[in-house]
């Protein structure tokens, strides 16, 4: 059977206040997918609710792994069962050495039943397959014995998301961003680093405003996301369009659910507003 | 009807009755009773008291306890020891065990004894070398008549633990101590360390109740001297059970070209008063303070640091690390002094607590006074806590919630674990620590 991630009519909020309003999406193990649309469209709410967030509240709808229902599921059972994530702004764990985080990572992914205490993959044979993976991408040794994500520029945090997701090799990635703040090599790098890493066996859902991320990982879809739907999806030629000519034609398209837009950026705005 | 008997506490007749049992030095005896006289005279201190403004002692009632038997041949099979954490696969040049203010056994490697190391019971040893060790204790490095319980101390101190290393003797392995306390037991203990001029050694001691719960008393003293070019690692550990009270006055002098760490590490204890104090009393003298601490229920630490120059050239820098959770609460108020003739001087202190909890507090009040113009002299302090996101992120890469809060909390001791140059204190430490991580609940809500 060919594994799928399946997300049916997905209605969440954040503090009361509705971003979601009904998301369908399937995504099977070898398809690459582009989520595109306008800031506060909902596109990483949509990454962080199938990552398990704990502080998005889904009031409607499923998220379905193989046929399984996983929104009860944390995020640490999600990482185990091949989600994964790459954060648009990672968090810095100072103290804690890259490889020391990933050792420990990479055991949990790879033996989803182990138990607290129990035995990590041996040294020797994680720093063989870590120095090979970071070669491939061209990464310097010393990365690893950095702390993870500390004082990290934003190229470096970018690319140390691209060697977990090396090491964790998930059945679903989703990258959030991660060409956001890299300059066009880095982007390229990126872009050949996932697809060289076996990105072909994932499902992977891109989530971007630049076609360039795209150029190695050609999308087989692309989705449009407006006022928390995803309100159109094509082939490439859709990312290519969006990126030439903007949101504008997909919101005349849609009248009612740039309607919902604006009201959610005006809510947006109050609240911001409330808070200040 | 049922008559309460009085409990003898310290009185003056059990104060009586101690001395007369000792057998000690008459300089010695003189000493104990100025200091007897000092603890009558003392108030016990109150939050009134700037250094106690921050620790509320009231609940603390001295005559719950009593003076330590005067006589007290504890055999070691008689008793359960807590298991010791710093000496775990570590070869020792000598080794110690005191129970409840007395010691149980000691033992020093002949090859050490023969280059006249002393190591052991400091109440046996000053009985046989008094006149060796007179000088020291009257230096008073803790000063006797600093507070009520710097008098007890120096007036009640019992079983104890002395290590004595002559001019040039370097001894290449660890020495360790452990001072135990059963429930309702007083731990009078005073510890005396002695590096004559270019002498090397690294001590390692430990406190620790045979129960972790019911109560007890540790009111002690801890003397570091280190003459010319001596080189001392020393490590405090600080493991009561839950309930013990702890009162305590340390100090080291550090003399021309020696160079000391020194690194504490306090986990248990309801409540405890700590006066760490670093003086560099020479050109060139060295110390490095490491402090790792870990609260947890409603403990209550306070940690008087202070770094005192009193001559030029001299090098100070301490590190206080702390995690709380709970309700637990620490103060750490840090001192630099620098004397006028102290100048060159290189200090620095700074401590970074880390809350696992809203309820827990950590009060950080560092202070500096600089009498001298040419010095360098810094201070810092961090407090953070673990938040839903750094959470959240190594959850995302398969940790438990569990496992990601220990790896944080691991984390924030590094750097002062990364100082610490024993391996088997950073691991019992390191252990000790992640054994008592627990969830961090009440802040995800926030």
């Amino acid at each position: 059977m060919l594994e799928t991630l399946k997300i049916t009519n997905l209605h969440v909020a954040v503090e009361g206040k509705p971003i979601l309003n009904g998301v369908n999406l399937t995504i099977r193990r070898g398809e690459v997918h582009a989520l595109m649309g306008p800031n506060g469209s909902g596109k990483s709410t949509l990454a962080g609710v199938i990552m398990g967030h704990p502080s998005y509240d889904v009031s409607e709808g499923t998220i379905e792994l193989n046929g399984d229902n996983i929104l009860e599921w944390d995020a640490s059972e999600r990482a185990r069962a091949g989600i994964f994530m790459a954060f648009q702004r990672p968090m810095a764990i100072p103290g804690v050495k890259m490889a020391d985080f990933l050792r420990h990572a990479t055991t949990n992914v790879r033996n989803p039943n182990r138990k607290e205490g129990e035995q990590l993959i041996p040294m020797r044979e994680f720093r063989k397959e870590l120095r090979e993976k970071m070669a491939q991408l061209k990464m310097d040794e010393e990365f690893a014995r950095r702390y993870v994500n500390d004082g990290f520029s934003g190229g470096e945090m970018k690319r140390a998301e691209i060697l977990q997701l090396a090491m964790l090799l998930p059945k679903f990635a989703i990258l959030d961003e991660t060409d956001s703040g890299l300059d066009v090599d880095a982007v390229k790098l990126a872009s050949q680093s996932i697809a060289e890493i076996g990105g072909a066996e994932m499902g992977i859902l891109i989530i971007t405003h630049h076609d360039r991320l795209l150029e190695h990982n050609v999308p087989d879809f692309t989705h449009v996301m407006l006022g928390g739907r995803i309100v159109e999806t094509g082939g490439v030629e859709l990312a290519r369009e969006l990126y030439t000519e903007g949101y504008e034609k997909v919101r005349e398209r849609h009248p009612e659910d740039a309607a919902v837009e604006k009201e959610m950026s005006s809510t947006g705005k109050t609240l911001a507003a409330g808070v200040a | 009807m049922a008559t309460a008997i009085a409990s003898p506490g310290f009185s003056q007749a059990s104060f009586d009755a101690f001395l007369a049992a000792r057998n000690e030095p008459s300089w010695l005896t003189d000493l104990r009773l100025k200091a007897w006289s000092s603890f009558l005279e003392l108030p016990m201190p109150s939050t009134h008291d700037e250094e106690w403004m921050r620790t509320d002692i009231r609940l603390f009632k001295l005559d719950r306890f009593e003076l330590p038997e005067p006589t007290g041949a504890i055999s070691p099979q008689d008793i359960e020891l807590p298991n010791a954490l710093l000496a775990a696969g570590v070869d020792l040049a000598g080794h110690a065990v005191a129970m409840n203010s007395h010691s149980v056994a000691s033992e020093l490697a002949p090859r050490w004894a023969r280059q006249g190391v002393l190591f052991g019971s400091l109440a046996k040893l000053v009985r046989e070398h008094g006149e060796l060790l007179r000088p020291f204790f009257e230096r008073h490095v803790v000063d006797p008549f600093k507070d009520k319980f710097s008098a007890l101390n120096a007036a009640c101190w019992s079983g104890g633990t002395l290590l004595y290393v002559p001019k040039g003797v370097a001894i290449e392995e660890p020495l360790h101590s452990l001072s135990a306390m059963a429930p309702r037991g007083v731990d009078l203990g005073k510890t005396l360390v002695i590096l004559e001029t270019g002498a090397e050694a690294t001590f390692l001691s430990e406190t620790a109740s045979t129960s972790a719960e019911g109560s007890g008393l540790h009111c002690g003293s801890i003397e570091l001297i280190l003459e010319p070019a001596a080189r001392l690692r020393y490590v405090s550990l600080q493991n009561w059970g839950q309930e013990a009270w702890h009162f305590a006055h340390q100090k080291a002098h550090v003399a021309r070209e020696a160079s000391l760490q020194w690194t504490i590490g306090a986990l248990g204890a309801r409540l405890a008063k700590v006066n760490q104090h670093v003086a560099l009393t020479g050109p060139d003298a060295e110390a490095q303070v490491n402090g790792v601490m870990f609260t947890e229920g409603r403990q209550h630490l306070s940690y008087n640091t202070h770094q005192h120059h009193q001559a030029p050239y001299c090098k100070s820098d301490l590190l206080y690390k702390t995690a709380l959770q709970d309700h637990s609460r620490t103060v750490w108020r840090g001192m630099i002094r620098v004397e006028r003739e102290a100048q060159r001087t290189d200090a620095y202190q700074r401590n970074d607590n880390l809350m696992l909890s809203r309820h827990a507090r950590a009060d950080s009040i560092p202070g500096l006074e600089i009498e001298a113009d040419d010095v360098r002299c810094t201070h810092g302090s961090t407090s953070g806590r673990v938040d839903d996101h750094q959470l959240f992120y190594a959850m995302t890469r398969g940790y438990t919630r569990r496992e990601a809060v220990r790896m944080i909390v691991a984390g924030f001791f590094q750097q002062v674990f990364d100082r610490i140059t024993i391996e088997s204190v950073r691991e019992a430490l390191g252990e000790a620590i992640g054994r008592r991580v627990s969830d961090i609940q009440e802040t995800v809500v926030a």
